[in-house]
Parts: structure tokens; C-alpha cells; sequence
């Protein structure tokens, strides 16, 4: 085709350093949505106390994670804290933003899984005995992760495809050590395809194991 | 901007250069981006065989990143002996890119559209196209029409990874400069805030405009 | 006991109880009568404090309520509730609907919590329920699952509010039977109910309520059979006929 010849015997040698970056790729997805979900949560706890100073503070963080580039977050984290004198590495730069981004996106979705519970369920928790830490842990947290299961999990997609920016700072998550990789053969085409393949099995793992985590533990309720 | 903050009137104006080159790009990703994603909503929407055959483009268009589709496509056509300049690379890439998102919210907004309403409409005589431009098309517009805006604040975020084929827009601007200057922070805030003003208040005009629409 | 001192509330500019006495005995049961947005709500769900208080005393047990010494989440597993809306939760069957606070709140074993749920959701009919979500139960069944979630607290108070408002009237007698299952038990109620006939048998007082006030209080019979006050008078007519 086109006069070229493809050498997939070259990507396939490099194999294991793919591998390791699909690790590194993995790793930074699942912590940014571990963390990104708890920060989330404070935040859109935060904001329910409308007119509070915690509540502008969540709204200005919300604000900017949505309506900034992720790698320009990225790109705070990396240079901008650098500047300032704290160097991260790399690793740390991307997990911190992509964590910070997803908690901006994660919070607003919570925010509509909150109006969706009844101030009845509160009252009904509280007259149990139970204090607003247990009324929230047992009650109302449960039922907003059983509403927003699907945008959360919608949400870790983007968190995958975002760690592909940790290239961009010589990070070797699959991009950059898919990029290191070539860059001896300049087989770009032929890596990249075998790259884009690995995320394409990756998205396809999450979402499956989402929908089995989905059928074995949120059935019943709503 | 003097001395003190260490950027010149050539490094801002290379700013400005590459803001134009985000807001030329986001523009022509839009409009082609839409033009195809109407066209692709409405097919896969009446043609199950369309919906078929395309399902493999969109799933692989949502389920990798996009960086790596900008890569796979330059080299692909610099393979194939036809490379392009940058800003057309990035300008097809991205409007694919859309155009997949936008064929699926104009997918969802027909199917929004009830079909007793759409019957309706055929039984009082109109023909397919007069019962799309009457009926169909506004209600689903008024579905489209925010997730649109949304996917529009996206594309001009995305934007920015168009910088690793080369095409030298507002982000990468401002990292060739972070590394020339040390003036990272500010060149940071600065293109940031860029971004904000456009999106914080397209997203807020959606967010108002999708309350009206559900009342 | 519980003991109300001259309450007094008001929603912003909305005075909604205009000075409340009132007194219940261990082993009383009470019912609450009078028409919509006259406040017995309010007044109930000040008892155990779910709302704030702008003026007056309530004090269960000699506990002063509204005393900011006062420990409400203990205080409120003496005071069982159960309102109009159903409010089960959803994300939790029958029997862990029942289960949760005594082991959550008092830190029972999730074993005996478990045998406690299953005893006390037989008890108010639904033993053979335990493992249904509340989106599977009828109305009836999910107030009365309401009731065994309060009782498994073990509380010496409960207040019920227009349990039977939202239900079908198919399904009201098996909640109005479970309240009085539990009179024959001996337990303290007080009872928010348009049921007059059932107020009329089952309680030892009736309180008529009328624009945040207590119209008239006195014994079951005589205030459904021969109301003292006009205003009484005139409100059972209306929901008589
Ligand atoms: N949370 C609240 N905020 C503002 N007004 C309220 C609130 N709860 C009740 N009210 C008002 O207080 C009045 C008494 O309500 P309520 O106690 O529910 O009456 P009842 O139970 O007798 O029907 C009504 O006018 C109602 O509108
Ligand atoms: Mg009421």
C-alpha cells in the first residue's frame, strides 16, 4: 500500500515498554477517579451551603476545571508549581490535574444526583438517631452513586483518554512511552495503531467491569 | 509588559497569534463538525444499516484519545504521500472528532421527537422533507441545541492538542515561551484565563437556556 | 413524658404555632386532628427536633429538647417517626431498611441487628418481605415498614404523621390495624390522622388544632361525639360528610 511496508515485527519487540505505560495509563486513571470522587463529594457538599465562603470556592474550582484545557491544568501543575519552586514529577503533575479536573466534572454531576433525594430521606435518617455524617454516608451518599453511576462511569472514560496528555510532558504513560518507543524506528504509524488499539481495549475492560459492578451491587432500589 | 516580567511585545503578540490560531481552528472544526454530524445523526437515525456500518467509527472515535488520533492521521497521510499542513490536519482530525459527538446528540434529539408526533405530521400530508422542517427539526432542535453549545466548549478546549502536530496554537505558544522566558505562571494564567472567557459564559448561556427548555 | 411549654413558631413571616400546652402521659395515646397547614406537623417534628423552636419549652422525658446540652441523635432514638410520604430507603431491602440504625447508630452487631430487623418487620406483617426494595411494596406495606424501622430503635415515644393520607383506601385499615397493635402493646403515640373514627376508638385523647393553636382538647369520645367548641364542631361536619 502506497509504496510503504509496514514493520509490525519492530512494535511488536517493544511490546513490554508499551505495556508498562498502559500500567502507568491505568494506575493515573483509577487514583484521578478515586481521588477526583472524594474531593467531588466535599465539593458538591461545599456548594450546598449556598452563599458560604467554602461554597464560592467549590464553585470557582468547578468553574475552572470545566471551562479550561485539561493539558493547560497540566501544564499549572507541571510548569506553574516549578516556577513557584515546588517540582513535581511528571507522574504527580498529570495524577494531581486530571484528579482536579475530574472533580470539577465529578461534582457537578453529583450536584444533580443531591436534588434528586427528597429532603424527606434526610428528615426520615435524622429521627433514626443517626448524626449528618452517617446520615450522609448511609443514606444519602449511597442513593447519589446508584443515580449517577452511568456519568461517573462516563467520566472515568475521559479520565483514561486524559492521561494520554502526560505525553506532552515526557510522561510515560502509553502515549509517551508509545512516543519514546518510535522515536528509534520512526515506525509512528504503525506504534501509534497498536497504542490506539491497547486504549481501545482498555475503555472496553472499564466499561465491562462498571456494568458487572453495576449488576452485582446496585440492583434492587431505584 | 516590561523588563521586569521578562516577556517583550514579540512574545505577547506571538500569544495573540496563537489565540487567533486556536479561535481559526475551533471555528472550522465547528462548522464542518456540525455539517457532518447533522448529516450522520440524521442517517444513522433513519437508516439502521447506516447505524451499523458507522458504529465501529464512533466507537473508535469516543474510546481513543484524541492526541493519538491526530498522530495516527498525520502519519497516515504523510504514508500515504499526501501530507498537509498542519492546520488542515487539525482542522479534519477535530471536525471528525465533532462530528461524531454531534451525530450523537442529533441522533438523540430525534429520537427525542415522539414518533405519533412525526406520524402526525404525515398524515396531515406533508411530504418526509415539509414533516422534517416543520415538525421534526425545531423539536429536536430544542434537545440539540445545548449539548451542541457543550460540545462546542469542548472542541475549543480540545483545541489545544492540535500543538503536537505541530500547529502552533494558544497552548503551545505558551510553552515554547515557558520555556524561553521562566515566566510560566503568568503565561499559564494567562492563556487560562483566554479559554475561560470564552467557555465560562457559552456554558453558562447553555446551562440557562437548557433550564428554559425543560419547562 | 412529654411536655409542651407555650410553643411558639414561625416560618420566616409566618406564624404557624401560636402558643402550645400540652401534655402527654407515659402509655397515652393522642390524636391530632384539624385541617391542612394548622401546624400539627410542625409541631410534631418539633418534638424531636427537626425543626428549631422560636419560643416555649419541650421536654421529653425532663429532657430539654431545644437545650444545646442535649444530645438530639440520642434523644431521637427514644422518639420514633413516621411521616406521610413514604420514605423508606431505596437503595436498601426491607429488612436492611430496619437494620441499619440500630447497627449504625447503636452499634449493634450486624448479626443481631439482622434477627432484630426480622423480628420486628414480622411483627407489623411484612415477615415474608425481607428481602424486597421498598419499589416493590405497596404503599401500605412500605408505611408499615416506616413503622417497624422506628420501632426496631426500641423507642418509648412514637409520633405518627397522616400515615394514611398518601395510601389508597384499600390499603388503610392494615396501617391504622398496626397502630393499634400497638396501643394494645402499651406504647406512648401520638397520632396526626383525618381518620376520625379511628381517633374516636383508638386514642384517649383527641387535640382539635386550629391556626397554630389547640382548639379544644378532651376525652376521645366526647370531642368527636359532642365538641365544645363551634369551631370543632363545624371542622367534623366538614370531614364527616
Ligand atoms: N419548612 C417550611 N417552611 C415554610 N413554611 C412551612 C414549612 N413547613 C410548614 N410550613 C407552613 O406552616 C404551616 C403549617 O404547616 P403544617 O405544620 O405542615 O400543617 P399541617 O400538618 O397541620 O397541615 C403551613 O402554612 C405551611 O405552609
Ligand atoms: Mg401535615
Amino acid at each position: 500500500m502506497f509504496g510503504y511496508s509496514f514493520h509490525w515485527r519492530t512494535v511488536w519487540q517493544e511490546i513490554p515498554q508499551l505495556a508498562e505505560g498502559a500500567i502507568v495509563t491505568l494506575q493515573i486513571a483509577v487514583f484521578s477517579m478515586l481521588i477526583g470522587i472524594t474531593l467531588a463529594v466535599l465539593l458538591a457538599v461545599a456548594r450546598r451551603n449556598e452563599g458560604s465562603i467554602a461554597s464560592r470556592l467549590a464553585s470557582v474550582w468547578i468553574e475552572v476545571a470545566r471551562n479550561t484545557p485539561c493539558l493547560l491544568q497540566i501544564y499549572l501543575a507541571y510548569f506553574g508549581l516549578g516556577a513557584l519552586g515546588i517540582n513535581i514529577s511528571s507522574y504527580a503533575a498529570v495524577l494531581g490535574a486530571i484528579a482536579f479536573n475530574n472533580a470539577g466534572y465529578l461534582a457537578e454531576i453529583l450536584r444533580g444526583g443531591f436534588n434528586s433525594i427528597s429532603q424527606t430521606q434526610y428528615a426520615a435518617a435524622h429521627s433514626l438517631g443517626m448524626n449528618s455524617f452517617r446520615v450522609y454516608s448511609y443514606v444519602v451518599l449511597p442513593q447519589v452513586f446508584r443515580v449517577t453511576f452511568r456519568p461517573i462511569m462516563n467520566q472515568s472514560m475521559w479520565a483514561l483518554l486524559n492521561t494520554s496528555l502526560g505525553m506532552v510532558i515526557g510522561l510515560k504513560e502509553l502515549t509517551g512511552a508509545t512516543q519514546f518507543a518510535q522515536s528509534r524506528s520512526f515506525r509512528t504509524f504503525e506504534f501509534f495503531l497498536v497504542a490506539a488499539a491497547m486504549y481501545y481495549v482498555i475503555a472496553k475492560i472499564i466499561l465491562g467491569l462498571a456494568a458487572l459492578v453495576q449488576w452485582r451491587f446496585l440492583k434492587g432500589g431505584r | 509588559m516590561s523588563a521586569y516580567s521578562g516577556l517583550s511585545w514579540s512574545d505577547l503578540l506571538f500569544l495573540l497569534d496563537g489565540a487567533g490560531k486556536t479561535i481559526l481552528l475551533t471555528a472550522l472544526a465547528t462548522l464542518f463538525g456540525t455539517v457532518l454530524g447533522i448529516a450522520l445523526g440524521w442517517l444513522r437515525d433513519s437508516s439502521r444499516l447506516v447505524g451499523w456500518i458507522v458504529a465501529p467509527y464512533v466507537d473508535v472515535t469516543r474510546s481513543v484519545p484524541l492526541i493519538i488520533q491526530f498522530v495516527l492521521f498525520n502519519s497516515f497521510i504523510a504514508i500515504a504521500g499526501y501530507p498537509l499542513n498542519p492546520l488542515w490536519s487539525g482542522t479534519i482530525v477535530l471536525s471528525s472528532y465533532m462530528g461524531v459527538f454531534t451525530s450523537e446528540v442529533v441522533q438523540a434529539g430525534l429520537q427525542a421527537v415522539r414518533p405519533e408526533l412525526r406520524r402526525a405530521g404525515r398524515s396531515l400530508g406533508m411530504g418526509y422533507w415539509t414533516e422534517m422542517r416543520y415538525v421534526t427539526a425545531p423539536l429536536a432542535l430544542r434537545v440539540v441545541f445545548p449539548s451542541w453549545i457543550g460540545l462546542v466548549i469542548g472542541l475549543t478546549k480540545d483545541s489545544a492538542l492540535v500543538g503536537v502536530i505541530g500547529y502552533i496554537e494558544l497552548l503551545r505558544a505558551s510553552q515554547i515561551l515557558i520555556n524561553r522566558t521562566n515566566e510560566a505562571i503568568l503565561i499559564l494564567l494567562g492563556a487560562g484565563l483566554f479559554y475561560f472567557i470564552i467557555c465560562y459564559p457559552i456554558s453558562r448561556y447553555s446551562q440557562t437556556l437548557e433550564r428554559k427548555l425543560k419547562q | 413524658m412529654i411536655e409542651i411549654k407555650n410553643l411558639q413558631k414561625s416560618f420566616g413571616q409566618h406564624h404557624v404555632i401560636k402558643g402550645i400546652d400540652l401534655t402527654i402521659d407515659k402509655g397515652e395515646v393522642l390524636c391530632l386532628i384539624g385541617g391542612s397547614g394548622s401546624g400539627k406537623s410542625t409541631m410534631l417534628q418539633c418534638i424531636n427536633g427537626l425543626h428549631s423552636i422560636d419560643d416555649g419549652k419541650v421536654l421529653v422525658d425532663e429532657i430539654d429538647v431545644f437545650d444545646k446540652a442535649t444530645d438530639l441523635n440520642k434523644l431521637r432514638e427514644k422518639i420514633g417517626i413516621v411521616f406521610q410520604q413514604y420514605n423508606a430507603f431505596p437503595h436498601l431491602s426491607a429488612i436492611e431498611n430496619v437494620a441499619l440504625s440500630p447497627r449504625v447508630v447503636k452499634g449493634m452487631k450486624r448479626k443481631d441487628t439482622l434477627d432484630l430487623a426480622a423480628k420486628h418487620l414480622e411483627h407489623v406483617g411484612l415477615g415474608d418481605k425481607l428481602n424486597h426494595y421498598p419499589s416493590q411494596l405497596s404503599g401500605g406495606q412500605q408505611q408499615r415498614l416506616a413503622i417497624a424501622r422506628a420501632l426496631a430503635m426500641e423507642p418509648e415515644y412514637m409520633l405518627f404523621d397522616e400515615v394514611t393520607s398518601a395510601l389508597d383506601p384499600e390499603l388503610v385499615g392494615e396501617v391504622l390495624d398496626t397502630m393499634r397493635m400497638l396501643k394494645d402493646e402499651g406504647m406512648t403515640m401520638i397520632i396526626v390522622t383525618h381518620e376520625i373514627p379511628f381517633a374516636r376508638e383508638a386514642s384517649d385523647r383527641v387535640a382539635f388544632f386550629d391556626q397554630g393553636k389547640i382548639c379544644e382538647i378532651g376525652d376521645a369520645r366526647q370531642v368527636i361525639n359532642d365538641p365544645r367548641e363551634l369551631r370543632t364542631r363545624q371542622f367534623l361536619e366538614r370531614v364527616l360528610h
